[in-house]
């Protein structure tokens, strides 16, 4: 397996609290890595750092062996014009046209002529099947079409790698089946790197080539699908068949708790 | 057990912990609308053009009905209590030279920075506060664009521009509206409160107009993005941060005009 990404030793902090607790992995080149988790176990915020919008307290994240922690602005913004991101909320310009969305990292990197930039645009609607919203607004569209046309603007340079947070939130089944099924084709097509942030487990099973399970800040598991339905992990158990926690105090402190004292 | 010394001292260094906090981030982002409105244009790193022209119009071509309006009833106003005093000493031609001074060096740009203060600087901050919220800040980032660059230094361009140009014509309306009030209410002749308004100013009572304008543009802007891009929660927060936004930058333009009028005072 061939690293893209490397992740040693990372250590945050929100205030005093420690989110993410010395995290180590690697993220194989040219496949789907998927980081799993319950909610607020610390993936959104894995997922800032590794875009580089979040600084770590310690340790170092390397893509293509080049460290992006100890980075000068420009040289990041460097690495970042080979990354795309698809936000939660997708995050599109709401002042702009889905064209004008998708062609800003065009006009802002490259110095390609505007009616090339204009075939780009609509190459890459075409892609997410958009085609023929180019004037339409961000406001004028449906929750998965603004999550495609956000796809498409994170294309828009021809990405090395491509970052999801959480793609199937607040989607109907169908759609998030849709929008899984476009990420396996740009993997096949474009031999991209992904890294999917996600706590859907049918979009888990669809997509996965390699898992990163995160709990409460600590890489619980590395290793691929398989691996992970086959693991005996008492918390990756619990939450592959949807059980919940059980309270982890006593009946005694139960009743302290709610009187108070 | 701590002594009162040291609960005293440690409640100072408590409340300074998050105002230290607040300059550090206020330095920042002085820094970057500076380094990215006047130094990274010479660095191939070219303003928008475009939306600093879509900016000029929304903060200066839209503001100019309201900001006429007020103007005029100020200078009408301004002259109706200045013959109120004046008429005691048969003095009323000088409602001119008080109407005249009194707008262009104070009162139009104090008043159009208000204005501006009111549509512009809450709506600076009301929109990047949501675009903060809505993580469309982070997409920028993500891309390569810096959101300062992209988002902020359009519109203090366009202030920039667009601030004394209004104040022009807040001096040019206030001046107006007492030259009516006077020809009509206080029958002054047309022609002699003309003269004396032309003989009473001064082109520096102008010129520190416009500075002045050009000081309170960079300032509006400025308090406008600080507040937008202090926004960490959702829509309460962008209420209550566009509410400071224009509070503070109403604070701040009368400091500032404080500070340039006691400058003027003693160097023109």
């Amino acid at each position: 397996m061939e690293k893209a990404i490397e992740v040693e030793g990372l250590v945050t902090h929100y205030g005093n609290r420690e989110v993410l607790k010395n995290l180590s992995f690697a993220i194989p080149r040219g496949l789907i890595t998927v980081i799993l988790g319950g909610s607020g176990c610390g993936k959104s915020t894995l997922l800032k750092h590794l875009i580089g919008l979040l600084e770590p307290t310690r340790g170092s994240i390397r893509f293509n062996g080049q460290d992006i922690t100890v980075m000068k602005e420009e040289e990041l913004n460097g690495i970042r014009r080979k990354m795309g991101v698809l936000f939660q909320g997708a995050a599109l310009l709401n002042s702009m046209t889905l064209s004008d969305n998708v062609a800003l990292p065009m006009r802002e990197h490259t110095q390609l002529k505007e009616s090339t930039i204009q075939i780009m645009v609509r190459m890459k609607l075409e892609l997410v099947d958009l085609s023929g919203f180019e004037n339409l607004y961000p406001s004028q569209l449906s929750g998965g079409m603004k999550k495609r046309a956000g796809l498409a603007r994170a294309m828009a340079l021809d990405p090395e790698f491509l970052f999801f947070d959480e793609p199937s939130a607040g989607l109907d089944p169908v759609t998030a089946a849709g929008l899984d099924e476009l990420i396996l084709k740009l993997k096949d097509v474009f031999k991209m790197t992904i890294i999917v942030v996600t706590h859907e487990l049918p979009s888990v099973f669809m997509i996965a080539d390699y898992v990163i399970m995160l709990d409460a800040g600590n890489a619980i598991f590395k290793g691929t699908l398989d691996e992970l339905k086959a693991s005996d992990n008492t918390r990756i158990r619990m939450f592959l068949e949807r059980r919940p926690e059980r309270e982890a105090y006593s009946q005694e402190d139960h009743f302290r708790i709610i009187a108070g004292d | 057990m701590p002594s009162i010394a040291e609960n005293f001292l440690g409640h100072i260094g408590r409340r300074f912990i998050p105002i230290r906090k607040d300059i550090h981030d206020a330095s920042k982002i002085i820094n970057d609308i500076f380094y990215w409105t006047f130094l990274s244009p010479f660095k191939g790193k070219p303003i928008r053009f475009k939306a600093s022209i879509s900016e000029m119009v929304k903060t200066g071509y839209n503001a100019v009905p309201i900001v006429g309006i007020i103007s005029l009833f100020v200078g009408i106003i301004l002259a109706l209590q200045a013959a109120y005093q004046l008429k005691r000493f048969g003095a009323l031609i000088y409602v001119a030279n008080l109407v005249g001074v009194s707008i262009t060096r104070e009162l139009g740009p104090i008043i159009t920075a208000i204005i501006v203060s009111g549509r512009s600087g809450s709506a600076f901050a009301a929109e990047i506060g949501s675009m903060k919220a809505a993580e469309e800040l982070d997409a920028l980032t993500s891309m390569g664009i810096n959101p300062v660059r992209f988002i902020v230094t359009p519109k203090l361009i366009a202030l920039m521009v667009m601030l004394p140009v209004l104040t022009v014509f807040s001096d040019g309306i206030g001046i107006f509206g007492g030259f009516m009030l006077s020809i009509t209410v206080l029958e002054l002749h047309p022609y002699s409160y003309f003269q004396q308004t032309v003989n009473a100013l001064l082109v520096k009572d102008i010129i520190t107009g416009l500075i002045k304008a050009w000081a309170f543009a960079i300032v509006i802007t400025t308090v406008g993005a600080y507040q937008g891009f202090k926004v960490e929660g959702g829509a309460e927060e962008v209420g209550r941060r566009t509410t400071s936004a224009v509070v503070a930058s109403i604070f701040l333009v009368i400091v500032f005009d404080l500070f340039f009028t006691v400058l003027f005072y003693y160097f023109t």
